[in-house]
């Protein structure tokens, strides 16, 4: 025991005294998330429009009102005729123009059909249809209310967004980022740090000491656990502290499973290290085999429901897509451990084949 | 039962053969030397020994035990020392110390009286991390290490390559005193002046045991009469020597040329009368004594 502590302090000083890893252990986690929650995000917020209003009566201007009050948009230009749109659209300021068709409420009151046009500018599609959707959210909106006392019948669907009500996208990035960067953090830097031995050959010395290939192994991984911990800590409190991502489930539980995630992503790293000798090709195989697929066919960015089957597959093997369901069921849904068991169980036997597979694989020669 | 004992050992690299059919013995204290260029299978018969490779063929013992099902033992037993620097450089002098010591399962003030010599020497620069240390200290820093568990069995590959001439007579002072404290070291060396310090060599050549006795016993089977020869041109000379008839082997040593004659009547006289007639200038000419080397050099045109 008292060997296998000294080899525990001997790893420790190897970490701290080595600034780059610190600076990715403890910084990746912090930039990573702020850039994500910043970044990339499906919101809008003060979109600019122009509005050309050919009626200019008091329907048309409370609409405008309703749309400039609704906090998505930001009026920059009032047009005064047609020839102006494609104008402003040129300048490159304006995503979407709103365009009231002449005599609109005396339409409205003679025939019941006025015209409203909404011009968007597509070149960014996502945006745009985000916006038409808004625009065209608040003029039904306020077509009901001008009705409510006219029409006898009508069907109101009132929408809920569960378990995120704004549609945040950070509350889907925070357990896909955790799923990364733990991955990230544990299989890449102990896989490093294993094939760091084997190059520098001090692992010669290792193997030729009395101590056990177990606890050599365990040795380099333990520190990693204690650190991809802290680093899953940061996230969830950054998270929950910036952007207000809540913990909605046990905190505990949401630890221990996180937990479990690094255990497998470090035997995940072992693994690698027993199969090749060289940083460069341990670096490689943990970026490309590894937090590629995190990324793209965990269910973090892209629904696994739409990709073709065989794909969804591969999906299916990734365990990071069983930590992010058991992320966002246990911070978002509030779920105890039974609506995650299975996840669970999934990744324990992940992590148990890793384990498995590495010792079988540990040489205990240098050939 | 000696303390190392070798019986037709065979190890392949994907069809190259690294040692070839090699058998030897080495004694408990005594200090044994392998002696062979670079490639000749040094460093893979010395990782067979402290069980990091297994051989094709053939069984190698240790204090009696297996290398092959007996490795955990035998790594408790031995204290071997890489021929690459292979402590953590981003550790002090003596937390790597402290390091091996832990990992063997004692404490640098236990053992500490062996070491004491070799350390004494790098201690005051224990705070210092290894990867700054000078050639001959990283030595000392690494034979430290291998010691601190007190091995019965010290097998050092190559631990005077790289350092330079008087670290590595003070390295082998101290292996000398290591073998005065019973201590069994087998080393391994490039340096042929090395061979004469210990007590049996073994000289090594394309994975084979050329010769394996005494420093003294090798140099006796030395075939062929020897002349050390010096001149001013020490070019001209060597290639004036070659041109020389009857003569066998020419080879530089330093500021003198070792000429031999499989004819042991050739005289001194009709070499200086030789090279005289070449123009060479200072010319001096001495029958001499085989040294290792010219063994070693004679052995090589042999096989």
């Amino acid at each position: 025991m008292k060997r296998f502590l000294g080899f525990i302090v001997k790893e420790f000083y190897h970490i701290f005294r080595d600034y780059r890893t610190l600076l990715i252990l403890f910084g990746l986690p912090a930039v990573q998330l702020l850039l994500f929650g910043y970044v990339i995000t499906n919101e809008i917020k003060d979109a600019r429009i122009a509005i050309l209003d050919q009626s200019k009566d008091e329907i048309t201007r409370r609409i405008s009102e309703k749309v400039l009050s609704s906090g998505y948009f930001i009026l920059d230009k009032n047009l005064r005729s047609v020839s102006e749109i494609g104008q402003v659209f040129r300048q490159g300021n304006v995503k979407l123009v709103l365009i009231f068709g002449p005599d609109f409420s005396k339409n409205l009151d003679k025939t019941g059909n006025a015209r409203v046009q909404i011009v968007a500018d597509a070149s960014d599609p996502n945006t745009a249809s985000i916006l038409v959707n808004y625009i065209q959210g608040i003029l039904s909106n306020y077509l009901i209310s001008l009705n409510a006392e006219k029409i006898p019948m009508q069907i109101v669907p009132e929408v809920r967004m569960m378990y995120n009500g704004q549609m945040k996208g950070v509350y889907m990035f925070v357990p896909g980022l955790m799923a990364m960067l733990l991955m990230l953090i544990s299989a890449l830097m102990t896989s490093l740090s294993i094939t760091k031995e084997k190059e520098l050959g001090t692992m010669e010395l290792l193997l030729v000491s009395p101590l056990k290939p177990i606890q050599i192994i365990i040795g380099k991984v333990f520190p990693y656990v204690f650190l991809a911990f802290i680093d899953a800590c940061i996230i969830i409190l950054l998270g929950n502290t910036v952007f207000g991502v809540p913990v909605v489930g046990s905190v505990g539980l949401l630890l221990a499973e996180s937990f479990l995630y690094i255990c497998m992503a470090l035997s995940l790293g072992i693994l690698i290290s027993t199969i090749t000798s060289s940083q460069q090709i341990a670096m490689m195989l943990s970026l490309v085999a590894l937090m590629l697929p995190t990324i793209l066919l965990s269910g973090f960015i892209f629904p696994v429901e739409n990709m073709p089957w065989i794909l969804q597959v591969f999906c299916h093997i990734m365990p990071p897509k069983y930590f992010i369901t058991i992320i966002k069921s246990i911070m978002l849904q509030g779920n105890g451990f039974r609506y995650i068991a299975f996840e669970t169980f999934i990744m324990l036997g992940f992590t148990l084949f890793f384990i498995f597979l590495s010792v079988k694989k540990f040489k205990i020669r240098l050939a | 039962m000696p303390a190392i004992l070798v019986e037709h050992i065979s190890k392949q690299f994907s069809g190259v053969k690294a040692l070839d059919d090699i058998s030897f013995s080495i004694d408990n204290g005594e200090l044994f030397g392998f002696i062979g260029p670079d490639g000749a299978g040094k460093t893979t018969l010395f990782r067979i020994l402290t069980t990091l490779l297994l051989p094709d063929s053939g069984t190698a013992m240790v204090n009696g035990l297996d290398v092959v099902n007996d490795y955990l033992r035998i790594r408790q037993d031995i204290g071997y020392m890489p021929g690459r620097f292979s402590l953590y450089s981003d550790l002090s002098v003596e937390e790597n110390l402290n390091f091996y010591a832990t990992v063997f399962g004692t404490t640098i003030a236990e053992n500490y009286e062996l070491i004491r010599d070799i350390y004494i020497q790098i201690e005051p620069f224990k705070k210092r991390m290894a990867g700054k240390l000078s050639g001959g200290m990283k030595q000392k820093l690494a034979l430290s290490c291998a010691l601190i568990h007190k091995p019965s069995v010290l097998i050092l590959d190559e631990p005077t390559t790289g350092v330079d001439a008087v670290s590595r007579l003070e390295f082998w002072e101290m292996l000398k005193r290591l073998k005065n404290s019973g201590i069994t070291i087998a080393v391994a060396t490039p340096y042929m002046d090395e061979a004469s310090l210990c007590d049996r060599v073994a000289l090594i050549q394309n994975g084979k045991l050329m010769a394996v006795s005494t420093p003294i016993e090798v140099t006796k089977t030395y075939p062929w009469k020897l002349f050390s020869v010096k001149a001013d041109d020490i070019f001209g000379l060597l290639n004036d020597l070659r041109n020389f008839p009857g003569v066998h082997t020419v080879f530089a040593f330093g500021q003198a040329a070792h000429v031999s004659f499989k004819d042991r009547q050739t005289g001194e006289e009709k070499l200086v009368e030789y090279l005289q007639m070449k123009g060479h200038t200072g010319i001096s000419v001495h029958s001499a004594d085989a040294n290792i080397e010219d063994c070693f050099m004679e052995l090589m045109i042999k096989t």
